[in-house]
Protein backbone atom coordinates (compact mmCIF):
# COMPACT_ATOMS: atom_id res chain seq x y z
CA UNK A 1 0.00 0.00 0.00
CA UNK A 2 2.56 2.17 0.49
CA UNK A 3 4.11 1.75 -2.63
CA UNK A 4 0.86 3.31 -3.94
CA UNK A 5 0.89 6.33 -1.61
CA UNK A 6 4.20 7.51 -2.63
CA UNK A 7 3.24 6.80 -6.69
CA UNK A 8 -0.13 8.43 -5.60
CA UNK A 9 1.38 12.02 -7.40
CA UNK A 10 1.45 9.97 -10.37
CA UNK A 11 -1.96 8.86 -10.33
CA UNK A 12 -2.86 12.89 -9.99
CA UNK A 13 -0.95 13.66 -13.09
CA UNK A 14 -2.08 10.92 -15.01
CA UNK A 15 -5.81 12.08 -13.57
CA UNK A 16 -4.79 15.60 -15.54
CA UNK A 17 -4.73 13.69 -18.33
CA UNK A 18 -7.14 11.34 -18.24
CA UNK A 19 -9.79 15.08 -17.33
CA UNK A 20 -7.91 16.81 -20.26
CA UNK A 21 -9.19 14.04 -22.80
CA UNK A 22 -12.75 13.65 -21.25
CA UNK A 23 -13.44 17.54 -21.66
CA UNK A 24 -11.90 16.93 -24.73
CA UNK A 25 -14.09 14.20 -25.86
CA UNK A 26 -17.23 16.66 -24.44
CA UNK A 27 -15.91 19.78 -26.24
CA UNK A 28 -15.46 17.38 -29.38
CA UNK A 29 -19.49 16.51 -29.05
CA UNK A 30 -20.22 19.75 -29.68
CA UNK A 31 -17.76 21.43 -32.08
CA UNK A 32 -17.56 19.09 -34.60
CA UNK A 33 -20.70 19.37 -36.60
CA UNK A 34 -23.21 15.92 -37.18
CA UNK A 35 -22.58 16.00 -40.63
CA UNK A 36 -18.37 15.31 -40.52
CA UNK A 37 -17.18 13.17 -42.34
CA UNK A 38 -20.05 11.45 -44.09
CA UNK A 39 -19.21 11.68 -47.43
CA UNK A 40 -14.90 12.81 -46.93
CA UNK A 41 -12.68 14.86 -44.10
CA UNK A 42 -15.56 17.66 -44.25
CA UNK A 43 -18.79 18.61 -43.35
CA UNK A 44 -21.50 16.23 -45.75
CA UNK A 45 -24.35 19.85 -45.18
CA UNK A 46 -21.80 21.50 -46.26
CA UNK A 47 -22.82 20.62 -50.00
CA UNK A 48 -26.53 21.13 -49.69
CA UNK A 49 -25.71 24.45 -48.12
CA UNK A 50 -23.45 25.73 -50.96
CA UNK A 51 -25.98 24.55 -53.64
CA UNK A 52 -28.78 26.62 -51.99
CA UNK A 53 -26.74 29.70 -52.97
CA UNK A 54 -28.11 31.88 -55.16
CA UNK A 55 -26.48 31.92 -58.49
CA UNK A 56 -24.72 34.96 -59.38
CA UNK A 57 -23.44 34.15 -62.78
CA UNK A 58 -26.45 34.23 -65.63
CA UNK A 59 -24.25 31.98 -68.23
CA UNK A 60 -23.66 33.40 -71.58
CA UNK A 61 -27.06 31.98 -73.11
CA UNK A 62 -29.22 34.79 -70.85
CA UNK A 63 -26.97 37.01 -72.00
CA UNK A 64 -27.51 36.12 -75.96
CA UNK A 65 -31.29 35.48 -75.52
CA UNK A 66 -31.36 39.81 -75.00
CA UNK A 67 -27.94 41.17 -76.83
CA UNK A 68 -28.28 38.75 -80.21
CA UNK A 69 -26.30 41.96 -82.35
CA UNK A 70 -23.03 41.37 -79.58
CA UNK A 71 -23.03 37.68 -80.20
CA UNK A 72 -23.19 38.13 -83.90
CA UNK A 73 -20.45 40.57 -83.38
CA UNK A 74 -18.20 38.02 -81.44
CA UNK A 75 -18.89 35.16 -83.31
CA UNK A 76 -15.72 34.55 -85.56
CA UNK A 77 -13.20 36.97 -83.53
CA UNK A 78 -10.71 36.53 -80.83
CA UNK A 79 -12.93 36.39 -77.84
CA UNK A 80 -15.93 34.23 -79.90
CA UNK A 81 -15.33 31.96 -76.97
CA UNK A 82 -14.84 34.28 -73.93
CA UNK A 83 -17.65 34.06 -71.78
CA UNK A 84 -19.62 37.46 -71.25
CA UNK A 85 -19.50 37.48 -67.42
CA UNK A 86 -15.75 36.89 -67.52
CA UNK A 87 -15.24 40.56 -68.46
CA UNK A 88 -18.59 41.88 -67.44
CA UNK A 89 -18.89 40.12 -64.02
CA UNK A 90 -21.54 38.57 -62.78
CA UNK A 91 -25.14 39.63 -63.68
CA UNK A 92 -27.69 37.08 -62.61
CA UNK A 93 -29.64 39.80 -60.95
CA UNK A 94 -29.43 42.10 -64.31
CA UNK A 95 -30.44 38.45 -66.30
CA UNK A 96 -33.25 38.47 -63.39
CA UNK A 97 -34.74 42.20 -63.78
CA UNK A 98 -32.75 43.81 -67.00
CA UNK A 99 -35.17 46.64 -66.41
CA UNK A 100 -33.90 48.01 -62.49
CA UNK A 101 -30.21 46.30 -62.75
CA UNK A 102 -27.99 48.06 -65.02
CA UNK A 103 -24.24 46.81 -65.77
CA UNK A 104 -21.70 48.99 -64.71
CA UNK A 105 -19.93 50.21 -67.39
CA UNK A 106 -16.27 48.96 -67.63
CA UNK A 107 -12.91 50.60 -68.27
CA UNK A 108 -10.91 48.54 -70.90
CA UNK A 109 -7.73 49.88 -69.57
CA UNK A 110 -7.70 48.65 -66.97
CA UNK A 111 -10.11 45.49 -67.73
CA UNK A 112 -8.25 44.21 -71.24
CA UNK A 113 -4.62 44.29 -69.31
CA UNK A 114 -6.05 41.62 -66.76
CA UNK A 115 -5.28 39.09 -69.38
CA UNK A 116 -2.98 40.80 -72.07
CA UNK A 117 -0.45 42.54 -69.84
CA UNK A 118 2.80 41.33 -71.00
CA UNK A 119 4.11 38.74 -69.22
CA UNK A 120 7.10 36.13 -70.06
CA UNK A 121 5.02 33.23 -68.05
CA UNK A 122 2.28 33.72 -71.07
CA UNK A 123 2.68 31.50 -74.94
CA UNK A 124 4.52 33.50 -77.28
CA UNK A 125 1.34 34.01 -79.62
CA UNK A 126 -1.02 35.08 -76.92
CA UNK A 127 -1.36 39.06 -77.33
CA UNK A 128 0.27 40.77 -74.54
CA UNK A 129 1.40 44.40 -74.30
CA UNK A 130 3.30 46.99 -72.22
CA UNK A 131 0.09 48.80 -71.55
CA UNK A 132 1.92 52.18 -70.65
CA UNK A 133 3.97 51.84 -73.48
CA UNK A 134 1.76 50.22 -76.53
CA UNK A 135 -1.32 53.16 -74.82
CA UNK A 136 0.10 55.37 -72.92
CA UNK A 137 -3.00 55.90 -70.90
CA UNK A 138 -5.28 55.59 -74.26
CA UNK A 139 -8.76 53.62 -73.50
CA UNK A 140 -8.22 49.93 -75.09
CA UNK A 141 -11.69 50.59 -76.71
CA UNK A 142 -9.85 53.77 -78.75
CA UNK A 143 -8.90 51.03 -81.42
CA UNK A 144 -9.95 47.52 -80.52
CA UNK A 145 -13.15 46.54 -80.65
CA UNK A 146 -13.74 44.60 -77.06
CA UNK A 147 -16.22 41.87 -78.68
CA UNK A 148 -14.52 41.71 -81.48
CA UNK A 149 -10.63 43.45 -81.29
CA UNK A 150 -8.62 42.64 -84.25
CA UNK A 151 -8.05 46.04 -85.99
CA UNK A 152 -9.19 44.66 -89.15
CA UNK A 153 -12.83 43.95 -87.62
CA UNK A 154 -13.99 47.62 -87.28
CA UNK A 155 -12.01 49.24 -84.59
CA UNK A 156 -9.83 53.02 -85.27
CA UNK A 157 -6.80 52.81 -87.22
CA UNK B 1 9.14 41.89 -63.26
CA UNK B 2 10.74 43.73 -59.59
CA UNK B 3 13.47 41.13 -58.48
CA UNK B 4 12.53 38.39 -61.14
CA UNK B 5 15.10 36.92 -63.37
CA UNK B 6 14.50 34.89 -66.43
CA UNK B 7 11.47 32.68 -66.58
CA UNK B 8 9.07 32.37 -63.65
CA UNK B 9 5.48 30.74 -63.60
CA UNK B 10 2.97 32.97 -62.31
CA UNK B 11 2.77 31.22 -58.91
CA UNK B 12 6.34 31.15 -57.87
CA UNK B 13 6.94 34.88 -58.14
CA UNK B 14 5.78 35.57 -54.79
CA UNK B 15 7.10 33.61 -52.19
CA UNK B 16 4.54 31.39 -49.84
CA UNK B 17 6.42 30.44 -46.90
CA UNK B 18 7.96 33.39 -45.15
CA UNK B 19 10.91 34.04 -42.79
CA UNK B 20 8.82 32.38 -40.03
CA UNK B 21 8.46 29.17 -41.63
CA UNK B 22 12.55 29.63 -41.51
CA UNK B 23 11.79 30.41 -37.38
CA UNK B 24 9.55 27.37 -37.19
CA UNK B 25 11.98 24.70 -38.05
CA UNK B 26 14.84 27.03 -36.09
CA UNK B 27 12.86 26.68 -32.99
CA UNK B 28 11.48 23.48 -32.80
CA UNK B 29 15.25 22.31 -33.56
CA UNK B 30 16.72 24.07 -30.48
CA UNK B 31 13.95 22.19 -28.92
CA UNK B 32 14.87 18.73 -29.66
CA UNK B 33 18.63 19.36 -29.07
CA UNK B 34 18.06 20.94 -25.62
CA UNK B 35 16.16 18.04 -24.86
CA UNK B 36 18.71 15.62 -25.84
CA UNK B 37 21.13 17.70 -23.93
CA UNK B 38 19.60 16.87 -20.95
CA UNK B 39 19.04 13.24 -21.83
CA UNK B 40 22.83 13.01 -22.36
CA UNK B 41 22.79 13.06 -18.68
CA UNK B 42 19.45 11.40 -17.28
CA UNK B 43 19.85 8.13 -19.90
CA UNK B 44 23.30 8.01 -20.72
CA UNK B 45 24.52 9.42 -17.06
CA UNK B 46 27.01 11.89 -18.49
CA UNK B 47 27.45 13.11 -14.92
CA UNK B 48 29.61 16.12 -16.34
CA UNK B 49 26.80 18.02 -18.19
CA UNK B 50 24.44 17.91 -14.67
CA UNK B 51 24.86 21.37 -14.23
CA UNK B 52 23.05 22.14 -17.19
CA UNK B 53 20.05 19.22 -16.78
CA UNK B 54 17.30 21.39 -15.87
CA UNK B 55 18.48 24.42 -17.44
CA UNK B 56 18.50 22.57 -20.62
CA UNK B 57 14.34 21.14 -19.82
CA UNK B 58 13.36 24.55 -19.07
CA UNK B 59 14.96 26.17 -22.70
CA UNK B 60 13.14 23.01 -24.31
CA UNK B 61 10.27 24.18 -23.01
CA UNK B 62 10.61 27.78 -23.59
CA UNK B 63 11.32 27.32 -27.07
CA UNK B 64 8.28 24.52 -27.12
CA UNK B 65 6.20 26.79 -26.28
CA UNK B 66 6.54 29.51 -28.94
CA UNK B 67 7.10 27.12 -31.54
CA UNK B 68 3.41 27.31 -33.22
CA UNK B 69 3.39 30.81 -32.90
CA UNK B 70 5.43 31.45 -36.11
CA UNK B 71 2.91 29.00 -38.00
CA UNK B 72 -0.14 30.60 -36.38
CA UNK B 73 1.11 34.06 -37.50
CA UNK B 74 2.04 32.56 -40.93
CA UNK B 75 -1.35 30.68 -41.69
CA UNK B 76 -3.89 33.54 -39.99
CA UNK B 77 -7.11 32.14 -38.21
CA UNK B 78 -5.42 30.72 -34.90
CA UNK B 79 -9.36 29.97 -33.70
CA UNK B 80 -9.48 27.29 -36.48
CA UNK B 81 -6.29 25.42 -35.33
CA UNK B 82 -8.41 23.13 -32.38
CA UNK B 83 -10.01 21.96 -35.22
CA UNK B 84 -6.63 19.52 -36.30
CA UNK B 85 -7.46 18.02 -33.10
CA UNK B 86 -11.53 17.91 -33.03
CA UNK B 87 -11.28 16.12 -36.79
CA UNK B 88 -7.93 14.43 -37.22
CA UNK B 89 -6.64 13.60 -40.67
CA UNK B 90 -4.15 10.87 -40.63
CA UNK B 91 -2.70 11.03 -44.24
CA UNK B 92 -1.98 14.68 -43.47
CA UNK B 93 1.12 14.56 -41.96
CA UNK B 94 1.05 18.50 -41.21
CA UNK B 95 -2.43 17.89 -39.65
CA UNK B 96 -0.48 15.18 -37.50
CA UNK B 97 2.10 17.23 -36.61
CA UNK B 98 -0.03 18.88 -33.34
CA UNK B 99 -0.88 15.39 -31.64
CA UNK B 100 3.07 14.99 -31.85
CA UNK B 101 3.55 18.56 -30.39
CA UNK B 102 1.23 17.81 -28.05
CA UNK B 103 2.56 14.53 -27.26
CA UNK B 104 6.11 16.14 -27.09
CA UNK B 105 4.45 19.36 -24.57
CA UNK B 106 2.61 17.59 -22.46
CA UNK B 107 3.84 13.81 -22.20
CA UNK B 108 7.43 14.21 -22.09
CA UNK B 109 8.42 17.98 -21.27
CA UNK B 110 6.21 19.20 -18.94
CA UNK B 111 5.70 15.97 -17.13
CA UNK B 112 9.41 15.39 -16.74
CA UNK B 113 10.11 18.86 -15.53
CA UNK B 114 7.45 18.20 -13.40
CA UNK B 115 9.08 14.97 -11.61
CA UNK B 116 11.96 16.25 -11.63
CA UNK B 117 11.36 19.72 -9.60
CA UNK B 118 8.67 17.98 -7.70
CA UNK B 119 10.45 18.32 -4.68
CA UNK B 120 11.61 22.07 -4.97
CA UNK B 121 7.84 22.64 -6.14
CA UNK B 122 6.23 21.26 -3.06
CA UNK B 123 9.16 22.72 -0.64
CA UNK B 124 8.42 26.13 -2.54
CA UNK B 125 4.80 25.90 -1.66
CA UNK B 126 5.46 24.99 2.03
CA UNK B 127 7.61 28.59 2.58
CA UNK B 128 6.30 30.84 -0.01
CA UNK B 129 3.23 33.45 0.65
CA UNK B 130 0.38 34.76 -1.18
CA UNK B 131 0.11 34.09 -5.02
CA UNK B 132 3.70 32.72 -5.09
CA UNK B 133 2.12 29.87 -2.88
CA UNK B 134 -0.69 29.31 -4.79
CA UNK B 135 1.08 28.90 -8.01
CA UNK B 136 3.46 26.35 -6.50
CA UNK B 137 0.10 24.42 -4.67
CA UNK B 138 -1.41 24.27 -8.07
CA UNK B 139 2.01 23.08 -8.95
CA UNK B 140 1.90 20.49 -7.22
CA UNK B 141 -1.41 18.88 -7.76
CA UNK B 142 -2.32 18.49 -3.81
CA UNK B 143 0.09 15.93 -3.42
CA UNK B 144 2.93 17.33 -0.77
CA UNK B 145 4.54 13.68 -0.28
CA UNK B 146 8.13 14.28 -0.78
CA UNK B 147 8.97 11.09 0.50
CA UNK B 148 12.72 9.31 0.38
CA UNK B 149 10.37 6.48 -1.87
CA UNK B 150 8.27 8.82 -3.45
CA UNK B 151 11.38 11.13 -4.74
CA UNK B 152 13.12 7.50 -5.79
CA UNK B 153 9.76 6.82 -8.03
CA UNK B 154 10.05 10.02 -9.36
CA UNK B 155 13.72 9.34 -10.53
CA UNK B 156 12.94 6.09 -12.21
CA UNK B 157 9.70 7.07 -13.97
CA UNK B 158 11.92 10.54 -15.07
CA UNK B 159 14.43 8.32 -16.61
CA UNK B 160 11.49 6.42 -18.89
CA UNK B 161 10.18 9.63 -19.63
CA UNK B 162 13.56 10.86 -21.10
CA UNK B 163 14.18 7.57 -22.66
CA UNK B 164 10.20 8.05 -24.24
CA UNK B 165 11.44 11.55 -24.72
CA UNK B 166 14.52 10.64 -26.99
CA UNK B 167 12.76 9.21 -29.99
CA UNK B 168 9.68 11.65 -29.36
CA UNK B 169 12.55 14.58 -29.96
CA UNK B 170 13.69 12.92 -32.93
CA UNK B 171 9.95 12.63 -33.73
CA UNK B 172 8.90 16.13 -33.35
CA UNK B 173 11.95 17.62 -35.54
CA UNK B 174 12.36 14.76 -38.12
CA UNK B 175 8.76 15.33 -38.65
CA UNK B 176 10.01 18.98 -39.84
CA UNK B 177 12.67 17.69 -42.28
CA UNK B 178 9.91 14.85 -43.62
CA UNK B 179 7.28 17.56 -44.21
CA UNK B 180 10.11 19.44 -46.45
CA UNK B 181 11.81 16.01 -47.77
CA UNK B 182 8.46 14.17 -48.92
CA UNK B 183 7.71 17.79 -51.49
CA UNK B 184 8.44 15.43 -54.88
CA UNK B 185 7.81 18.60 -56.68
CA UNK B 186 10.87 20.67 -54.84
CA UNK B 187 14.15 18.84 -55.81
CA UNK B 188 15.65 21.64 -53.69
CA UNK B 189 13.86 19.98 -50.56
CA UNK B 190 13.06 16.30 -52.03
CA UNK B 191 15.30 14.18 -50.18
CA UNK B 192 15.44 11.33 -48.31
CA UNK B 193 18.02 12.70 -46.23
CA UNK B 194 16.55 15.72 -45.39
CA UNK B 195 14.43 14.68 -41.83
CA UNK B 196 17.98 12.78 -40.81
CA UNK B 197 19.89 16.47 -41.86
CA UNK B 198 17.23 17.96 -39.44
CA UNK B 199 17.32 15.83 -36.72
CA UNK B 200 21.48 16.38 -36.19
CA UNK B 201 21.16 20.31 -37.05
CA UNK B 202 18.59 20.35 -34.06
CA UNK B 203 20.94 18.23 -31.87
CA UNK B 204 23.48 20.91 -32.89
CA UNK B 205 21.84 24.04 -32.49
CA UNK B 206 19.92 22.94 -29.60
CA UNK B 207 23.25 22.02 -27.94
CA UNK B 208 25.12 24.93 -29.09
CA UNK B 209 22.13 26.90 -27.65
CA UNK B 210 21.86 25.50 -24.26
CA UNK B 211 25.62 26.02 -24.05
CA UNK B 212 25.76 29.64 -24.29
CA UNK B 213 22.48 30.63 -22.40
CA UNK B 214 24.40 28.77 -19.64
CA UNK B 215 27.52 30.65 -20.26
CA UNK B 216 25.47 33.82 -20.28
CA UNK B 217 23.55 33.00 -17.30
CA UNK B 218 26.84 31.92 -14.64
CA UNK B 219 27.67 35.50 -16.46
CA UNK B 220 25.14 37.19 -15.34
CA UNK B 221 24.55 35.80 -12.01
CA UNK B 222 28.26 36.03 -11.28
CA UNK B 223 28.55 32.67 -10.95
CA UNK B 224 31.91 30.30 -11.54
CA UNK B 225 31.15 28.39 -14.80
CA UNK B 226 31.63 24.75 -14.73
CA UNK B 227 34.58 24.45 -17.08
CA UNK B 228 33.91 20.64 -16.67
CA UNK B 229 30.62 20.73 -18.05
CA UNK B 230 31.41 23.19 -21.12
CA UNK B 231 33.99 20.97 -21.69
CA UNK B 232 32.08 18.19 -22.06
CA UNK B 233 28.97 19.76 -24.08
CA UNK B 234 31.67 21.48 -26.35
CA UNK B 235 33.20 17.86 -27.04
CA UNK B 236 29.66 16.70 -27.80
CA UNK B 237 28.62 19.60 -29.76
CA UNK B 238 32.20 19.31 -31.80
CA UNK B 239 30.87 15.24 -32.23
CA UNK B 240 27.55 15.74 -33.15
CA UNK B 241 28.30 18.92 -34.89
CA UNK B 242 30.93 16.56 -37.62
CA UNK B 243 27.83 14.13 -38.29
CA UNK B 244 26.03 16.63 -39.31
CA UNK B 245 28.54 18.08 -41.63
CA UNK B 246 29.26 15.13 -42.91
CA UNK B 247 25.74 14.13 -43.63
CA UNK B 248 24.93 17.70 -45.25
CA UNK B 249 28.46 17.25 -47.21
CA UNK B 250 26.99 13.75 -48.12
CA UNK B 251 24.01 15.32 -49.77
CA UNK B 252 25.52 17.84 -51.49
CA UNK B 253 27.78 15.44 -52.98
CA UNK B 254 25.32 12.88 -53.82
CA UNK B 255 23.53 15.87 -55.55
CA UNK B 256 26.58 16.65 -57.34
CA UNK B 257 27.20 13.03 -58.83
CA UNK B 258 23.37 12.33 -59.61
CA UNK B 259 23.38 16.03 -60.99
CA UNK B 260 19.71 15.48 -62.43
CA UNK B 261 17.53 18.09 -64.62
CA UNK B 262 17.81 20.43 -61.51
CA UNK B 263 21.42 20.46 -60.87
CA UNK B 264 22.26 23.35 -63.29
CA UNK B 265 19.29 25.84 -61.77
CA UNK B 266 20.36 24.69 -58.43
CA UNK B 267 23.83 25.17 -58.21
CA UNK B 268 23.48 28.58 -60.51
CA UNK B 269 21.02 29.79 -57.65
CA UNK B 270 23.84 28.81 -54.56
CA UNK B 271 26.49 30.72 -56.73
CA UNK B 272 24.36 33.91 -56.79
CA UNK B 273 21.32 34.15 -54.88
CA UNK B 274 22.07 32.15 -52.16
CA UNK B 275 25.70 32.72 -52.34
CA UNK B 276 25.92 34.69 -49.01
CA UNK B 277 24.00 32.68 -46.62
CA UNK B 278 24.86 29.30 -48.20
CA UNK B 279 28.21 29.60 -49.00
CA UNK B 280 29.37 31.98 -46.78
CA UNK B 281 27.18 32.46 -43.88
CA UNK B 282 26.17 28.80 -43.86
CA UNK B 283 28.94 26.64 -44.70
CA UNK B 284 31.74 29.68 -44.23
CA UNK B 285 31.10 31.14 -40.55
CA UNK B 286 28.89 28.98 -39.27
CA UNK B 287 29.43 25.67 -39.89
CA UNK B 288 33.39 25.25 -40.76
CA UNK B 289 34.63 27.97 -38.50
CA UNK B 290 32.98 27.19 -35.11
CA UNK B 291 34.32 23.39 -36.33
CA UNK B 292 37.47 24.62 -36.56
CA UNK B 293 37.38 26.74 -33.30
CA UNK B 294 35.90 23.78 -31.57
CA UNK B 295 38.70 21.26 -33.08
CA UNK B 296 40.98 23.27 -31.73
CA UNK B 297 39.73 23.12 -28.50
CA UNK B 298 39.99 19.16 -28.48
CA UNK B 299 43.31 19.22 -29.56
CA UNK B 300 45.45 21.88 -27.99
CA UNK B 301 45.54 22.69 -24.08
CA UNK B 302 44.24 26.21 -23.80
CA UNK B 303 43.80 28.19 -20.66
CA UNK B 304 40.27 28.41 -19.39
CA UNK B 305 39.50 31.83 -20.34
CA UNK B 306 40.60 31.28 -23.76
CA UNK B 307 38.61 28.27 -24.06
CA UNK B 308 35.77 30.32 -22.77
CA UNK B 309 36.02 32.70 -25.35
CA UNK B 310 36.25 30.22 -28.11
CA UNK B 311 32.96 28.26 -26.86
CA UNK B 312 30.76 31.29 -26.43
CA UNK B 313 31.99 32.38 -29.99
CA UNK B 314 31.62 28.77 -31.24
CA UNK B 315 28.41 28.60 -29.85
CA UNK B 316 27.35 32.15 -31.56
CA UNK B 317 28.27 31.10 -35.07
CA UNK B 318 26.67 27.60 -35.06
CA UNK B 319 23.40 29.41 -33.87
CA UNK B 320 23.48 31.65 -36.61
CA UNK B 321 25.11 28.91 -39.14
CA UNK B 322 22.11 26.86 -38.13
CA UNK B 323 19.27 29.47 -38.78
CA UNK B 324 21.13 30.34 -42.10
CA UNK B 325 20.48 26.76 -43.05
CA UNK B 326 16.74 26.87 -42.26
CA UNK B 327 17.10 29.86 -44.04
CA UNK B 328 18.42 28.57 -47.09
CA UNK B 329 16.40 25.50 -46.87
CA UNK B 330 13.05 27.44 -46.68
CA UNK B 331 13.58 30.23 -48.92
CA UNK B 332 16.19 28.67 -51.23
CA UNK B 333 13.30 26.34 -52.16
CA UNK B 334 10.81 28.99 -53.15
CA UNK B 335 13.78 30.81 -55.51
CA UNK B 336 14.03 28.85 -58.32
CA UNK B 337 11.44 28.32 -61.12
CA UNK B 338 10.34 24.87 -61.63
CA UNK B 339 11.01 25.38 -65.19
CA UNK B 340 14.60 25.74 -63.51
CA UNK B 341 15.00 28.65 -66.24
CA UNK B 342 14.42 31.54 -63.44
CA UNK B 343 14.66 33.15 -60.62
CA UNK B 344 13.04 35.13 -58.04
CA UNK B 345 13.72 37.41 -54.83
CA UNK B 346 12.66 37.33 -51.46
CA UNK B 347 12.24 40.76 -49.65
CA UNK B 348 11.69 40.09 -46.28
CA UNK B 349 8.42 42.10 -45.00
CA UNK B 350 8.65 45.36 -42.28
CA UNK B 351 5.33 46.33 -41.33
CA UNK B 352 3.05 42.72 -41.69
CA UNK B 353 2.11 39.95 -39.50
CA UNK B 354 5.11 37.88 -41.01
CA UNK B 355 8.01 40.88 -41.25
CA UNK B 356 10.86 41.16 -39.82
CA UNK B 357 9.90 42.96 -36.41
CA UNK B 358 7.70 39.85 -35.46
CA UNK B 359 10.24 37.56 -36.30
CA UNK B 360 12.89 39.22 -34.14
CA UNK B 361 9.86 39.38 -31.36
CA UNK B 362 9.10 35.67 -31.92
CA UNK B 363 12.75 34.39 -31.15
CA UNK B 364 13.13 36.73 -28.29
CA UNK B 365 10.13 35.35 -26.92
CA UNK B 366 11.46 32.16 -25.86
CA UNK B 367 14.08 33.97 -23.85
CA UNK B 368 11.47 35.57 -21.80
CA UNK B 369 9.30 32.59 -21.53
CA UNK B 370 12.66 31.07 -20.53
CA UNK B 371 13.35 33.79 -17.53
CA UNK B 372 10.13 33.57 -16.03
CA UNK B 373 10.47 29.69 -15.77
CA UNK B 374 13.92 29.86 -14.31
CA UNK B 375 12.53 32.72 -12.20
CA UNK B 376 9.25 30.30 -10.79
CA UNK B 377 11.74 26.97 -11.18
CA UNK B 378 15.09 28.17 -10.49
CA UNK B 379 17.77 25.68 -12.18
CA UNK B 380 20.71 25.97 -10.68
CA UNK B 381 22.22 23.52 -7.88
CA UNK B 382 22.17 26.74 -5.10
CA UNK B 383 18.65 27.16 -5.19
CA UNK B 384 17.35 23.93 -4.44
CA UNK B 385 20.60 23.52 -2.18
CA UNK B 386 19.52 26.98 -0.45
CA UNK B 387 16.45 25.30 1.01
CA UNK B 388 17.13 22.04 1.65
CA UNK B 389 14.90 20.75 4.18
CA UNK B 390 13.65 17.03 3.40
CA UNK B 391 9.82 15.98 3.15
CA UNK B 392 7.87 13.60 5.30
Amino acid sequence: MSAFRDAGHLLRFAGLFVLAFIIFLVVRKFVVPKSFGEYGHYRGAAIGEIAAHPAHFAGHQACEACHADIADEKKGGKHAHVNCEACHGPLGKHADDPASVTPAKLDTAVLCVRCHAASVAKPKNFPQVDAADHANGVPCETCHKPHNPALEAGGAK
Amino acid sequence: MNGVEGFMYPNEVELVWSVLIVLYPYITGLVAGAFILASLERVFRVDAVKPTYRLALLTALSFLLVAPLPLQLHLGHPERSPEMYFTPHSTSAMAMFGYVYLWYLMAVLVFEIWLDYRRDIVLRARRERGLLRLIYKVMTLGSDNISERSLHIDERVGWVVTLIGIPSAFLLHGYVGFIFGSIKANPWWSSPLMPVVFIFSAMVSGIACVMVIYMATSKLRGTTIDMGCVDTIAMYLFYTFIIDFSLEMLDLIHRIYEADESFRSLNFMVHTKLYFSHIVVQIGLGTLTPLVLLAITQVTKLSEMARKRIYALAGALTLIGIFAMRWNVVIGGQLFSKSFLGYTTYKVGMVTREGLPVAIALTLLPLLFLWVLVKLLPPWDDASAAHGATGD
